[in-house]
């Protein structure tokens, strides 16, 4: 357990992920408070990512629920095993013994319980307790989040047959979600929050040449400097960081060492996934934009 | 921070709390206490991180962040500056015009003295003369505010039953959960289980369930331009009304209103009182009864809000007259990007007052071919009309194909 803030974002930053000081801060508070983290931010700016990161640096099992449209307890949390307990109805129904009530015991024991990710978290190892990873939480409905308010303050889940099993120490839980609906306040309220922007220019190269170090660093300083330009645009879809590394690697792959017009329209589809902004920006405005960006770079040498 | 201001840390964040509540944002006392509990571990020792920390605790929303960035560096700069500012702004802020009662329609009807006679009637000549220049939309944007009379008991009645019997044209949409049904399809092996134990083990009487269906999310984009200002009331306590329904009260229902540029008032609508309600509304919305931008507000939409408001199968419903400013400019893609975005798009008219009225109008035009549903409506005056509008069996609608 890191021990302040600047130990975190060192250690964030041993295994490649640079946060920012405002995300490492709030990972640290969720950390030593016991609380859930909220992030919430644009596709691709590494809101997945940091869980990974923390459970790798922290020597935790990490433990991913991936939310959707209609998610419900028997993939969230827990399921019997329904053919082994028909079995076990047909074995004690042969033997002829067992009574209703036995039968009942018999049937909802603790063997015929299989543990979905949820459950999984609360009965890690207490010594060091999961990171629990519930990944675009905005992707489920209210009544899963209602459930999981549950889960958030007491750290706990009812089972009817078996009664409520309780973590002995609460998992780290970071939480991630895309806005495409708002998330209920009374799930928030129980998390710390925090906003994954888009990095700045200095931290989006030092993460690019963590992440794609065989690049060429003129490549890379002229990638970064055209994605930070077109963060400026009036686009549908901006490129994340994901999608900068992305196009860094491909081209890699083309054995690019430096930007021209030709290679990006050639491959803008890695940086944008909308047809409208591909056509917004190739030709004339890549070639401009590109311009614009190495003549600051000339300017900055 | 000097360490001699230890122990006014909790004191001066308290009020720093208070600024930030004073200023809007939902501030409550827990996360006070979450906020001095966090300082505790993460140290007051740099300014960046007691910032960071401030901003964990206290943000919760994107849109809060420039209203707590600079709350906090007023505030923090010296505090006791800030607090002289919100003191002087304060009788301001509390005085604002908006104190008229606004319930007070409904008190004096109760107590049976003299209820204004029905406002609207009178209006009623006034509107017709005036029906010309509301049909033709100014060209620059009139910023105005909008006094809404308060509705009255039988206005409110008249509300209940709408939605008593309204029945939106909506697809619902079928879920993965199970609900059970005798006849269904799947079998609900929990149930089934559970039978097989009652029965002890003779039998196995099969549970049958089916999938449940819910009401899609429902996005309102209503138009408030001048061409369509004597119904924006109307249309105001109709979504009102859908957005505080309590029969579907798990649907969720965002509702944007557009005239030179968009707004949303999903927070304002939600305040119960439906006259409290619009007076937060009026006092959001700038541009009332002004010209129109259809295809800019809907490339707004596209852009700002669609991926926020129009995930899990949403439906979206436009209350417009098509009547655009710009003469129907880009309107078409932007209509076909909304159209592919959502689940199903309906447009209620409320122009089209002739039957034998034909869409020229450019605006009209660019957007008829990218509905699902396209309902004009020809008397619009009341919320009952309306109600009738939305209410007609699905037969006698004109379905309007998708674009080819």
């Amino acid at each position: 357990m890191p021990q302040t803030i600047d130990e975190l974002q060192q250690r964030l930053a041993g295994a490649d992920y640079i946060a920012s000081r405002g995300l490492a801060t709030a990972a640290f508070l969720a950390l030593r408070m016991g609380r859930p983290l909220l992030l919430e931010g644009e596709a691709g700016t590494g809101k997945t990512e940091i869980a990974k990161v923390l459970a790798a640096t922290l020597g935790r099992q990490l433990i991913r629920l991936q939310c959707y449209e209609g998610l419900d307890l028997a993939s969230a949390v827990y399921e019997w095993n329904y053919p082994r307990q028909m079995i076990e109805i047909r074995l004690a129904e042969a033997t002829g013994k067992a009574t209703r009530e036995q039968l009942a015991a018999d049937i909802f024991a603790e063997r015929f319980l299989i543990r979905r990710p949820l459950l999984q978290a609360l009965e890690g190892d207490p010594a060091a307790p999961p990171v629990l990873l519930i990944d675009e939480l905005d992707r489920t409905d209210e009544p899963f989040e209602a459930y999981l308010l549950e889960v958030l303050s007491d750290f706990q889940v009812s089972i009817p047959e078996l009664g409520t099993i309780k973590a002995a120490t609460p998992p780290v839980v970071i939480l991630t979600s895309n806005r495409t609906r708002e998330i209920h306040d009374a799930v928030k309220r129980r998390c710390l929050y925090h906003w994954v922007d888009y990095p700045d220019a200095a931290r989006e190269l030092e993460i690019v040449r963590r992440k794609a170090p065989g690049a060429a660093e003129r490549l890379t300083r002229e990638i970064v400097g055209f994605v930070q330009s077109l963060r400026g645009q009036d686009l549908f879809k901006l490129p994340g960081v994901a999608e900068t590394i992305d196009w860094t690697r491909a081209l890699m792959e083309l054995d690019r060492i430096r930007l021209d017009p030709e290679t990006i329209n050639d491959t803008l589809g890695v940086l944008l996934k909308y047809q409208d902004d591909i056509a917004r920006i190739k030709g004339s405005e890549a070639a401009s934009i590109l311009a614009q960006v190495q003549a600051e770079l000339a300017v900055g040498s | 921070m000097p360490a001699a201001e230890g122990s006014h840390l909790a004191e001066n964040v308290m009020h720093f709390a208070r600024v930030l509540r004073t200023a809007g944002m939902p501030v409550g006392t827990h996360q006070v206490l979450a906020a001095l509990d966090a300082l505790n571990y993460a140290g007051i020792g740099r300014r960046e991180d007691f910032y960071w920390t401030l901003a964990s605790v206290f943000v919760d929303r994107r849109e809060q962040r420039e209203l707590f960035d600079q709350a906090f560096h007023m505030f923090w700069r010296d505090p006791d500056l800030l607090g002289r500012i919100m003191h002087m702004m304060l009788p301001k802020v509390e005085g604002l015009p908006a104190e008229r009662d606004k319930t007070h329609h409904r008190l004096q009807e109760a107590f049976g003295r003299g209820a204004p006679e029905a406002p609207q009637l009178e209006q009623q000549p006034e509107q017709e003369i005036e029906i010309d220049a509301f049909l033709s939309f100014s060209s620059r944007e009139l910023l105005q505010q909008m006094d809404f009379e308060s509705m009255t008991t039988a206005e409110l009645a008249a509300a209940k039953r709408l939605l008593a019997h309204l029945r939106l044209p909506l697809r619902e949409v079928r879920t993965r959960r199970l609900a059970p049904d005798a006849r269904g399809r799947r079998i609900d092996r929990r149930a089934t289980l559970k039978a097989a134990i009652a029965a002890q083990g003779d039998v196995i009487p099969l549970r049958r369930a089916t999938p449940r269906s819910v009401p899609p999310p429902l996005v309102v984009l209503v138009d408030i331009s001048g061409s369509m200002s004597r119904h924006a009331r109307m249309f105001l306590h109709f979504v009102h009304a859908l957005a505080n329904d309590l029969n579907s009260a798990r649907r969720r229902v965002s509702v944007l209103l557009f005239g030179t540029r968009l707004t949303s008032i999903s927070r304002e609508l939600r305040q119960r009182d439906v006259d409290v309600a619009l007076d937060r509304v009026s006092a959001r919305v700038r541009d009332w009864a002004g010209g129109t931008r259809i295809g800019a507000c809907l490339h707004d939409f596209n852009r700002l809000w669609s991926r926020r408001l129009l995930g899990q199968n949403a439906c979206v419903l436009l209350l417009s007259d098509g009547l655009d400013r710009e003469g129907g400019e880009g309107l078409a893609a932007e209509m076909e990007r909304l159209h592919k975005s959502c689940r199903q798009l309906i447009w209620l008219n409320p122009l089209l007052r002739y039957d034998g009225f034909e869409a020229r109008a450019a605006g009209i035009v660019a957007m008829r071919p990218h509905v699902d549903l396209f309902l004009p409506a020809h008397n619009l005056d009341s919320l009952a009309d309306l109600g009738r509008v939305l209410a007609l069996p699905p037969a006698m609608r004109r379905l309007e194909p998708r674009a080819a």
